[in-house]
């Protein structure tokens, strides 16, 4: 069958990041290809400018032969591009039948009432779907998996030519997992194009004819899924080329008071679960690092651990349990997070979001403070009158970490520093990382899904896997005993 | 949902209201047939914000549009009253489009900051013009409705009637339905096919229809227009506390709650100066507690 999708040079800036760099690739009918990647590396980009979601900076999106690159997301949409998200906002007082007749509905303003055969189409992609038993509920009674269903029969009722999935199994159990791979090869089947978007390999393995691996807006791989499970680029993106550990000082082996004790630990998000009875200890003085991919829960764990998310199980910072205080007084606390997303204060200058860090500081003390973090990042002193939004996203990482030692932290978290940076940054931040650890006692928990960046500055690491710690241990024996699941 | 049951007593109730002007006085039905034109405008209001997603501040923007079309045509150029109501509908359809085309582009709390400053400026050009407008004095219509009590309790309460069945139905139809989806999830809704942009603005449009069309009916039955009762934003105020305490999203309870304001504040008259602090304490606290309004408690009872 001839390609359906064709994607050629397309190219996605946001301001100075270039966050899809000349991709090229083709989907033909009856076809699945995985377009894998880490976090940050761009597959979502790629997936918005195919949707119309995002417009392509530069290159061609074709569905069957018809050039659609820069069109409302509504009209690719109906040129036959489906998507199946991973979950959307339901209506509050629709049903699930009508959730999927919604998705059957042209798009008029006089419409006012459905053809009689919209209703009974309905149903027949909910019995196909398994959503039968549960038609006449309402979303917000049903279980997540339901949920997905939901969104997978919304796709099917529009017969896309074209079906983009957002990472199939998030949040699925096994019997799940084989239903969903069964419907997902029904597109195939029945002559669609598919693109499955996720995180890793290993995930899709069982279900594409090939994968695309990208890395910082780039293709580093193409081939059957084996051929990219060994493919060297790919093991060095996800694994890391040389895994180094560092040598340690004697920091490394000392007993440890322990300064954060996590025990039980769960949360959920409505429907799915996100972490389940996870304990970690932290000693004083640590450095321990929590590694797993996207959607693993380490993010979770950290919102948990800062009061951000509610959860079950117990939390101690220096013997206090922390589950009574606010997330403001955990973070006056001396544990402080530096979050994933950054949350840099955009407008505001490089110094005002520094000082926003060190309000509670004296003003002497604030600028030693100062003094010290511009030695460690001597960027943000150059740049200390600009606005923290124009900075680059090197620049920006290390402004969101300055701005949290700034509160002078008992306990850093990291939260995946090295998102969407390039290779070099990253070796600047894993230097100011090392000297952070050999000039202060600070104690410090690093999640991160790039393990190359994890394991040199960790004494000890945990390994994040659907919700559960799965390993716990010494960073030189990682590759060996858990290298395996992360790929 | 919508179980028959619920359909008769909504029967019934009208059925009560029609037949009201046989039992209780003039000046009751006076305040009844404000309530009503209120009762349209919040109406439309939630069909902008319970369906489309989008939080109109200056209703009274659409209203006042509407109610000063009607006395501007009515008072220099001698029209008769039909004419001008449908002028006065044309123009807040017009008015609304040159505010919600750039305005709907807007993303996050924009859109409802630019009708804001909407009703700021039509307000300022009523008094900026009083010669021509009367400003905040009023101008005199030259025709009223009717001069009878109860014809003018009936007309209100057949447009509210008519405006609520035809807001109603719409919002049920298919076309609600897609407008719900655009106000929930817009890039779902995109990627579902749906013309996201086209379908808020058809709800803009006949929001304000309506509106336009309450503001003159209400001028026709006052025989005056003044900007502080069709067009100052307390106005508009009150049309959207009386949608959320009736009940987002589901149109009859924001008639419910029009008719509400207007008849608790009645009630409440003894307090003087106090009443309107009595009301909006009260108001604050279902919209506190009872995010769902007066028909999402009745909704969450049975359910």
């Amino acid at each position: 069958m001839g390609k359906l999708l064709e994607v050629a040079g397309l190219t996605k800036r946001f301001g100075g990041l270039l966050a899809v760099k000349e991709l090229s690739f083709a989907v033909a009918g009856g076809e699945i290809l995985g377009l894998i990647g880490p976090n940050g590396s761009g597959k979502s980009t790629v997936m918005k400018c195919i949707l119309g979601i995002e417009r392509p900076t530069a290159g061609s999106v074709r569905i069957a032969g018809t050039e659609v690159a820069g069109w409302p997301a509504h009209r690719i949409a109906r040129r036959g591009v489906g998507i199946v998200f991973q979950h959307s906002q339901p209506l509050p007082r629709q049903t699930v039948l009508e959730h999927i007749e919604i998705a059957l509905l042209p798009d008029s303003l006089l419409r006012l009432f459905a053809d009689r055969h919209v209703a009974e189409r309905a149903r027949a992609i909910a019995a196909r779907v398994g959503l039968e038993r549960v038609m006449h509920r309402l979303p917000r009674t049903l279980p997540f998996a339901d949920l997905r269903r939901l969104e997978l029969a919304k796709a099917i009722a529009r017969n896309p030519t074209v079906v983009l999935v957002d990472e199939p199994f998030a949040g699925l159990t096994a019997a799940e997992v084989a239903d969903f791979s069964a419907l997902i090869r029904s597109f195939r089947d029945d002559g669609h194009a598919v693109l499955l978007v996720d995180h890793n390999v290993k995930s899709v393995a069982a279900l594409v004819d090939r994968v695309l691996a990208m890395y910082l807006g780039e293709r580093i791989a193409e081939g059957t899924a084996d051929e990219v499970m060994r493919d060297d680029t790919v093991r060095r993106v996800y694994l890391g080329g040389r895994i180094q550990t560092t040598a340690h000082d004697t920091r490394r082996n000392t007993e440890r008071q322990p300064l954060l004790q996590v025990e039980g630990l769960s949360v959920s998000y409505g429907k799915a679960q996100a972490l389940e009875d996870v304990s970690i200890t932290v000693g004083a003085g640590e450095f321990v690092s929590v590694v797993g991919l996207n959607g693993a829960g380490k993010t979770t764990l950290f919102n948990a651990i800062c009061g951000l998310v509610p959860a079950t199980g117990a939390i101690r910072f220096d013997g206090q349990d922390l589950r009574a205080s606010s997330a403001a007084r955990i973070a006056r606390g001396g544990l402080v997070q530096c979050p994933e997303s950054r949350e840099l204060f955009g407008d505001l200058s490089v110094r005002e979001n520094l000082d926003l860090g060190g309000q509670h500081l004296t003003r002497q003390a604030c600028a030693r403070q100062l003094d010290w973090l511009f030695e460690l990042f001597p960027i943000l002193r150059a740049r200390g009158d600009q606005s923290a939004r124009t900075l680059s996203g090197g620049e920006q990482q290390m402004l969101a970490i300055a701005r949290a030692l700034m509160m002078q932290p008992r306990l850093l978290i990291l939260d995946e520093p090295t998102l969407g940076l390039a290779p070099v940054i990253l070796e600047l931040l894993s230097k100011a990382l090392d000297r952070l650890r050999r000039t202060t006692d600070i104690t410090v928990l690093l999640g991160e899904q790039n393990i190359t960046f994890a394991l040199p500055h960790a004494d000890r690491v945990y390994v994040l896997e659907h919700a559960r710690i799965v390993w716990e241990g010494p960073p030189d024996r990682l590759a060996a005993e858990a290298g395996a699941g992360l790929l | 949902m919508l179980g028959s049951r619920n359909f008769w007593l909504a029967m019934a109730a009208l059925v009560v209201l029609y037949l009201l002007p046989f039992g209780v006085s003039g000046y009751v039905l006076g305040l009844l047939t404000v309530a009503y034109y209120y009762a349209v405008a919040a109406m439309a209001w939630d069909l902008l914000f319970g369906f489309a997603g989008e939080v109109n501040f200056g209703p009274s923007f659409l209203v006042g549009l509407g109610a000063y079309t009607a006395t501007l045509l009515n008072v220099y150029a001698a029209a008769p009253i039909l004419p001008c109501l449908l002028a006065a509908a044309a123009a807040a359809v017009a008015g609304g489009l040159v505010l919600a085309v750039p305005a709907l582009r807007l993303r996050g709390p924009y859109f409802g900051l630019v009708t804001l400053v909407a009703v700021l400026l039509l307000q300022n050009i009523i008094v900026l013009f009083s010669g021509i407008t009367g400003g905040e004095i009023g101008l005199a219509l030259t025709d009223v409705l009717a001069i009878d009590d109860h014809t003018n309790y009936w007309y209100a309460l057949g447009f509210m009637t008519v405006s609520g069945g035809l807001l109603f139905g719409l919002s049920r139809s298919s076309a609600g339905l897609i407008l719900q989806a655009s106000g929930q999830d817009a890039v779902q809704a995109a990627a579902l096919g749906f013309n996201v942009a086209k379908h808020k603005l058809a709800a803009f449009c006949i929001s304000a229809l309506f509106s336009g069309l309450a503001g003159a009916m209400l001028v026709f039955y006052l025989g005056t227009a003044s900007a502080g009762t069709v067009v100052d934003i307390g106005i508009g105020v009150q049309f959207i506390i009386a949608a959320v305490l009736g009940g987002r999203r589901t149109i009859i309870g924001a008639a419910i709650g029009s008719i509400f304001l207007i008849v608790a504040g009645e009630v409440l008259r003894p307090l003087g100066e106090l009443s309107t602090f009595v009301v909006s304490s009260f108001a604050l606290v279902v919209i506190l507690f009872l995010p769902g309004g007066f028909l999402g408690l009745l909704a969450g009872r049975r359910g």
